[in-house]
């Protein structure tokens, strides 16, 4: 085990070289729906429990599967409302289990990444071989039910190992060349995208994805009100559009259909991305178009920043 | 390091759900349902009559709202009693003055130790729907089937005996079943059940002989939910409701009828200080038109009545 992952340098965030995004945008926007399956009987795993109870999980998987009877439908009415594309944490399974739900997205042009293949299968105990597989098996479901190269990962229920971003990074490059593999949603260290070491040397971007936003870390760990979590998006929001004159920045929602699209919590998300979207110069965008611009646009000028702070 | 093989095989990795209980289906796919009098919200109020033992064994877990100190805790046991002896008659009284009707979710055992509530029940004639034995008689994974079985048996037997109607409704003590729960329910004379929380309209549940009917009752707006779990405010909770049935009453007229349930606990919104919240849903929901005020086992019927 070590101290320290070792992804990225220390760089503060004052003083950065000015980002500037499309259309001299002060503000990429992004909104992540985690579409997930969660197994009602998964196989064990020796390091984490899926469920807190014996087989059946009644609640817990239920509420899961309400997500996608009820829930997706009612979030994709909000998003296209607002001409907001989702970008899709995806399990991939679900393009067996639900086609149904991976077609409305298609036809919306929503990005898919790769969540793993079942929330409730675990990178923890998995040999590098094995986790790769797993890697490999999200990547090739997606592209063989959507046609897309993916290009980012959010690990299963957040589970890594310490090679987890370079076994994605590498199979993406073995599968799509650049087009694949290019960012990661699993680290929470800044505002801004940065730059991320890997040790293929690929050109690797962390896109900020925000567990302070989620709605499953605000509703489920901080057990907030629905108008509470509300403010709390127009406050980041207005923060960070505010930092974004100086240097662009990025906000994320990540969502998840069993929790804001239920009836007494989507008025206060809708009114959230009203609020946003009703802004001048917000890049409302995906989370793959935030990494290319950022690898083809300012991933150099930042390594060369980071070395020189790191040098004085 | 390494896991075992079939950590990586995938054997319902196919389209539908991973087991047989019940279809996949969205429900914005589904035939719009009409209910009576051209209403769109059906209304079920689910009042909970729980009796929670003192000396509860916690087999195989202890019941959030359960008893937590050394025995013999005297605080949550009388705290929970307090409901049905005080709490109830405000929320009842609450229901009545609004014209609103109730459910009521009933633990046999208190039936067994309090004829005045059977008395009571038989009076009004609200629909009683079973809620097992009492609140630490729980159905779990791996649990001996005639151990179940019984349990069913005898709640079943003393609620129908008791209160003279057929007692059709089920829902388990908190939500919890075995893997053989609702086999064991169809058998026993059980329509529905309310267990799941997998879709806001009714649907249909497979068991091994006939199938049961899996009705909505929402646990994330649930009044412990949101005051004892999530720690909100009871204005909070009923500005929640309130947004949930204006959500709900608009999804309504684009897609057909919707329900708001409501699952109440007396010992906890019949207090004092908690009970004008829910007199001010009551008073909000009772003046809307679109509203439809009935029990679970009505709405139940005017659901299948439209199903193939």
């Amino acid at each position: 085990m070590k101290e320290d992952p070792g992804f990225y340098d220390y760089w503060p965030y004052e003083n950065r070289p000015k980002i500037t995004w499309p259309g001299g945008a002060k503000l990429a926007f992004w909104v992540a729906p985690n579409i997930e399956f969660y197994e009602i009987d998964p196989p064990p795993n020796p390091h984490r429990k899926p469920w807190p109870q014996a087989h059946p999980a009644v609640t817990g998987y239920s509420i899961r599967d309400y997500g996608n009877r009820v829930g997706h439908v009612r979030q994709m009415a909000v998003l296209d409302k607002y001409n907001i594309r989702g970008s899709i944490s995806l399990s991939t399974a679900l393009c067996d289990h639900h086609p149904e739900i991976i077609e409305m997205c298609k036809e919306r042009q929503w990005e898919f990444f790769s969540h793993g293949i079942y929330n409730t299968r675990y990178t923890y105990g998995l040999s590098s071989e094995q986790e790769k597989a797993i890697i490999r098996d999200g990547m090739e479901s997606i592209h063989k039910h959507t046609g897309q190269k993916c290009a980012g990962y959010l690990a299963p229920a957040l589970s890594h190992s310490e090679e987890t971003i370079d076994l994605f990074a590498e199979v993406g490059t073995e599968l799509f060349g650049d087009d694949g593999g290019i960012y990661t949603c699993d680290l929470f260290h800044d505002d801004q995208p940065t730059p991320i070491h890997t040790r293929s040397g690929k050109r690797f971007v962390s896109v900020p994805y925000s567990l302070e936003m989620n709605d499953t870390i605000a509703y489920v760990v901080q057990k907030i009100e629905p108008r509470r979590y509300g403010q709390q998006l127009k406050d980041c929001f207005d923060r960070l559009y505010q930092e974004g004159q100086r240097s662009g920045t990025v906000m994320c929602i990540p969502t998840h259909n069993y929790q804001v699209s239920c009836p007494h919590r989507l008025k206060a998300f809708e009114e959230a991305l009203e609020y946003i979207t009703g802004h001048s110069d917000v890049w409302v965008t995906t989370g793959r178009e935030i990494a290319e611009y950022y690898r083809d646009h300012c991933f150099d000028d930042a390594v060369a920043d980071i070395a020189q702070r790191g040098a004085a | 390091m390494s896991i075992d093989p079939s950590y990586l095989e995938y054997a319902q990795r196919h389209y539908g759900m991973d087991h047989d209980r019940y279809d996949w289906s969205m429900l914005s796919e589904r035939k719009p349902v009409a209910w009576p009098k051209g209403k769109t919200l059906a209304l079920w109020v689910n009042v909970n009559l729980q009796f929670y033992p003192l000396n509860q064994q916690g087999k195989p877990f202890k019941v959030p709202g359960g008893m937590t100190m050394p025995y013999p805790d005297l605080r949550h046991f009388s705290l929970r009693d307090y409901g049905n002896r005080v709490g109830l008659y405000r929320v009842l009284g609450a229901l009545d003055r609004f014209g609103l009707k109730n459910t009521l979710t009933v633990n046999s055992r208190l039936l067994e130790r309090t004829p005045y509530l059977t008395a009571l029940i038989k009076d009004r004639g609200d629909e009683v729907l079973a809620h097992g034995e009492h609140m630490d008689a729980l159905h779990y994974g791996g649990q001996d089937v005639a151990e179940e079985t019984g349990q069913i048996n005898r709640s079943l037997n003393v609620l129908r005996e008791a209160t003279g109607q057929p007692v059709t409704g089920w829902l388990s003590p908190v939500r919890s079943e075995s893997e053989n729960t609702p086999d064991l329910l169809a058998n026993h004379g059980i329509e529905y059940f309310c267990d799941w929380v997998n879709d806001d309209m009714p649907y249909r549940f497979r068991t091994s002989s006939r199938s049961l009917t899996a009705m909505p009752l929402p646990l994330e707006i649930e009044d412990r939910f949101v005051i004892i779990n999530n720690l909100h405010s009871e204005a909070s909770w009923a500005e929640q409701v309130l947004d949930s049935a204006d959500f709900l009453e608009t999804e309504a007229s684009e897609q057909g009828g919707r329900i708001l349930s409501l699952n109440i606990h007396p010992w906890l919104m019949g207090q004092p200080h908690r009970i004008k919240h829910l007199e001010r849903v009551l008073e909000n929901l009772s003046a809307r038109s679109s509203v439809w005020s009935a029990g679970a086992g009505e709405i139940c019927s005017a659901w299948s009545s439209h199903q193939d």
